[in-house]
């Protein structure tokens, strides 16, 4: 396993007396694509912008390479942020803005020079350096700010929902340049985003917060498939959860029928989650003599979806979504079966207020 | 929150420097004593006579008429004509502009001596009409100005919807882009209102003899001396409009933000 | 209905109002009085009591501009740092004492100011020499500071205000130190703002002839009082309409200037 190269250890925040981050710890390792992901407020920017030194947290300490940063100023520090609405220097073009950083550090001008076509080429906009940030598109621009900020050749790369104001189509190619970038220069990126999609594609490793909590740590693939909890589970992607009893290793009972999982260590007849994606919810036609299934249900809606229809079936008094690539009409009765490996099984948050419980490493 | 106390200080000396000539007035207005240099205890006697001084009542009258007249023609020609901004071609956009421009960039003297040659050519006399008629001049810019910002803002989208869902063209202008616009005219209007009560320069050139201003007025006294009734009126003023300010900033907004 | 027709009063307005009286000017100051074109009234800025006024303008006029510049920055630069409030405070702070009569404010400076008052009746309570600049040309700039400074702050306050705070964090975050970020990117961007306020200062200051009648006494006069008495004493409205063209020459230098810079008008005092 590569070392850590940034390390956050019990790190609080609060403005006006609200917290934001409480006793968050959180270790980077070199070379990794991390992103911090979570709806408006769960503190990811904070953390970044501490990370940044921008902000200084009220307690905690920040490494860096092993030195300690807390309370280094942000021209201090051996990494670069790309900016929300890319903050470019309206007032400079293209190529004194890339510039800007090397000037500072005086750096002679062959080899500024040399370093604002590297980075042009890089983002792919060769030849741009006269014109002046208005005149280029969102894209354009940002790319822009990603070029000013890896010239000054940073550990690592902070990007603060980068794509945030981009339309749709520019958003998924500039996931693709992105990725290779980060191939291309080595470095460590963390990623703030609130787009769970745009998390699963780019990272190797995804940092779901809520509400000033770490809620689960892992890959894309960990935390899709085996979500931790309810608000994970809820955040990323669609699924399915309900209320359930554990009633030993390997059998839950869920709305009154008992189905196989694979989940041990729960105890005996244990309140539970259980997590169910739409795609793994297998309809099958109770016309067919051979078919398997667990319960049964009628289909109430269906749309269209392009790869897929969506469905809606009520079944033992629950709605389940089902996202299937067979359709049956509404109003047809269908089985409904669940492989047990499907079945992902979180303990119950203690109580309500507790649904954002802290998850230490 | 101001951070540092040298901040603080340096905000401080700047706000006594805007307020220790009117702060003076205000003591002044209690002087028992006619000469301003010599304080001779303290009295509300000038409070007494400002009412009953005719002069400085008709030119308050006058003042307050000019003002809110003015303001108020001022605000519907720059509100309209800020209407027609969107449907203009960009070089008439800047013509419109530039014209706005002219008596906020011209110098105070120069509009005035202008109006002054216009009215004399044109055999206006001198009087109420032709100060009325300068004020509306340089205030119409000022409703241009405070406008034209919420009228760049104003989604037309709004304008379409009301006439989509049954409106005619003024019930969608006054349901609809009318409320929009209404921070931006009520603040041209004060705005206006304010720069023509504080005028002096371009009343001098365009008033004619037997009318007054407050502004004209003190200007003739500033020769022979000050009046102290004029401190205590300034000060009623000062005092009513600053009250007015307070409550206005400082009590709970309403929440159904009209 | 066309829309465009919306903006006919105005332009009507402004055509007979703002323009045709600039014509007047012009056609004044370019005629004698039995109306035959003439350069004589321009020419006339160059006789040596003129051009002494208009120096003494000039003069005074750019040391209050810079001064105000000086005192303005700092204060935007606090303003917009501090809390939530800000606009009601701003109306507070500037637009207020317009409401008592101007003429009245710059008139209480005498009060402060003379050799008995109240500035040098303090000065002298604790021991400290007094002050002597009523009737000066001390006066007169800070009659001009007192009452132009507003001018100066709200431009730059509004210019510093619209600077997105990532752009400055973007370059702290590239190397910069405080002082750089200040010199390469605060200033540069509010330039607008200053020149702005420079203009909104300076053209005032120029043609002011009221701040020097009170707090000058008679001694100093400044164009704008040669112009005054032109056309209110002496009565030569010739003579005044050449030396106001003058006059305007170095408005339309600052306008051309001031409409270079802030295409977007984005410095917008009010």
């Amino acid at each position: 396993m590569k070392k850590a190269l940034v390390n956050l250890e019990h790190i609080s925040k609060s403005y006006d007396g609200q917290l934001i981050l409480d006793d968050l710890n959180l270790y980077i390792r070199e070379n990794e694509f991390l992103t911090l992901l979570g709806p408006s407020g769960c503190g990811k920017t904070t953390t970044l912008r501490i990370l940044g030194g921008f902000e200084t947290p009220d307690a905690g300490k920040v490494y860096f390479d092993g030195v300690d940063i807390t309370h280094l100023q942000p021209n201090k520090r051996q990494l670069n942020t790309v900016f929300q609405k890319y903050a470019l220097f309206t007032h400079m073009n293209i190529a004194e803005n890339i510039a800007f950083g090397l000037k500072i550090k005086n750096k002679s001008k062959a080899y500024i020079d040399d370093k604002i076509k590297y980075a042009l080429k890089l983002v792919n906009l060769d030849g741009y350096e006269k014109r002046m940030p208005d005149s280029l598109s969102g894209g354009q621009q940002q790319r822009i700010a990603i070029a000013r900020a890896i010239v000054n050749e940073p550990k690592l790369l902070l990007l603060d929902e980068p794509l945030g104001a981009l339309d749709l189509k520019l958003r998924q190619d500039m996931q693709y340049e992105l990725i290779r970038l980060k191939n291309e220069l080595g470095i460590t990126f963390i990623y703030v985003t609130h787009d769970q999609e745009e998390a699963l594609t780019m990272s190797d490793t995804i940092v779901v917060m809520n509400q000033g909590y770490i809620q689960q740590i892992g890959t894309p693939e960990m935390i899709y498939n085996e979500p931790e909890n309810a608000f994970v589970a809820d955040f990323i992607g669609e699924s399915n959860i309900i209320s359930a009893t554990m009633i030993q290793d390997r059998l839950v009972e869920i709305l009154g029928t008992k189905f196989a999982c694979v989940d041990e260590g729960f105890g005996n007849n244990t309140p539970v989650d259980v997590v169910i994606r739409p795609e793994d919810v297998e309809l099958v036609d109770l016309a067919d003599a051979n078919a398997k299934y667990i319960i049964e249900g009628t289909v109430t809606h269906v749309i269209f979806k392009g790869v897929h229809y969506e469905m809606e079936v009520m079944a033992n008094g629950f709605e389940w979504l089902v996202h299937s690539t067979g359709m049956f009409p509404v109003g047809t009765k269908v089985g409904i079966h669940v492989d047990p490996f499907n079945i992902q099984i979180m303990n119950k948050p203690e109580s309500e207020d507790e649904e954002a419980v802290g998850v230490n490493e | 929150m101001i951070k540092t106390t040298a901040q603080k200080i340096y905000v401080a000396l700047i706000f006594i420097f805007l307020y220790a000539p009117i702060f003076t007035l205000m003591v002044l207005s209690f002087n028992a004593s006619k000469t301003r240099s010599k304080w001779g205890g303290f009295t509300i006697k000038w409070y007494k006579q400002l009412f009953q001084n005719e002069e400085i009542m008709e030119a308050l009258w006058n003042t307050l008429l000019i003002a809110f007249l003015s303001a108020l023609i001022a605000t519907i020609i720059g509100t309209i004509t800020c209407l027609a901004f969107n449907y203009l071609k960009k070089s008439n956009r800047a013509i419109l502009l530039g014209m706005a421009n002219i008596p906020m960039l011209n110098a105070e003297i120069v509009t005035g001596i202008s109006l002054m040659l216009l009215f004399i050519s044109l055999g206006i006399k001198f009087g109420f009409m032709t100060i009325l008629l300068a004020h509306i001049t340089f205030n119409i810019p000022y409703v241009i100005l405070s406008v034209l910002p919420r009228m760049k803002q104003l989604n037309p989208s709004t304008y379409e919807a009301a006439l989509d869902l049954g409106c005619n063209q003024w019930q969608a202008f006054f349901k609809v882009t009318f409320p929009d616009l209404l921070p931006g005219i009520l603040s041209g209007f004060l705005m206006a209102f304010t720069m023509s009560l504080d005028d002096f320069v371009i009343t001098h050139f365009t008033k004619g003899p037997g009318i007054d201003t407050l502004s004209t007025k003190i200007y003739t006294e500033v020769k022979k001396g000050i009046k102290p009734e004029m401190y205590s009126l300034s000060t009623i003023i000062f005092v009513a409009v600053l009250v007015l300010l307070l409550l206005v900033n400082y009590t709970p907004k309403d929440k159904k933000n009209k | 209905m066309n829309k465009k027709l919306l903006s006919a009063p105005f332009l009507f307005w402004s055509g007979l109002f703002i323009i045709v009286p600039l014509l007047m000017v012009f056609y004044y100051g370019l005629t004698d009085k039995t109306g035959a074109f003439t350069f004589e009234n321009i020419a006339a800025i160059s006789s040596p009591e003129h051009l002494k006024a208009l120096w003494e303008a000039v003069k005074l006029s750019v040391l209050s501009t810079i001064i105000c510049l000086i005192l303005a920055y700092p204060l935007a630069m606090i303003l917009c740092k501090s809390g939530s409030n800000k606009t009601s405070f701003m109306v507070l702070i500037f637009i207020l004492p317009m409401w008592m009569n101007f003429l009245l404010r710059t008139f209480a400076w005498l009060t402060l100011l003379e050799k008995t008052g109240v500035i040098n009746t303090l000065l002298k309570l604790v021991g400290l020499p007094t002050l002597n600049i009523i009737n000066t040309p001390g006066a007169i700039v800070l009659g001009m500071v007192y009452n132009f400074l507003p001018f100066m702050v709200l431009p730059i306050y509004n210019v510093l205000i619209k600077i997105d705070k990532n752009v400055i964090n973007a370059a702290r975050d590239l190397g910069a130190n405080p002082f750089q970020t200040f010199m390469k990117i605060t200033l540069p961007l509010s330039v607008p703002g200053i020149i702005s306020g420079i203009t909104m200062v300076f053209v005032p200051a120029l043609t002011t002839f009221i701040i020097s009648t009170i707090l000058g006494g008679s001694k100093i006069l400044l164009i704008g009082n040669v112009i005054e008495q032109e056309f209110t004493q002496t009565g030569n409205w010739h003579l005044g309409s050449g030396l106001s063209i003058v006059l305007m020459m170095f408005i339309i230098f600052n306008m051309v200037i001031s409409a270079v810079t802030d295409k977007d008008g984005e410095a917008q005092a009010l």
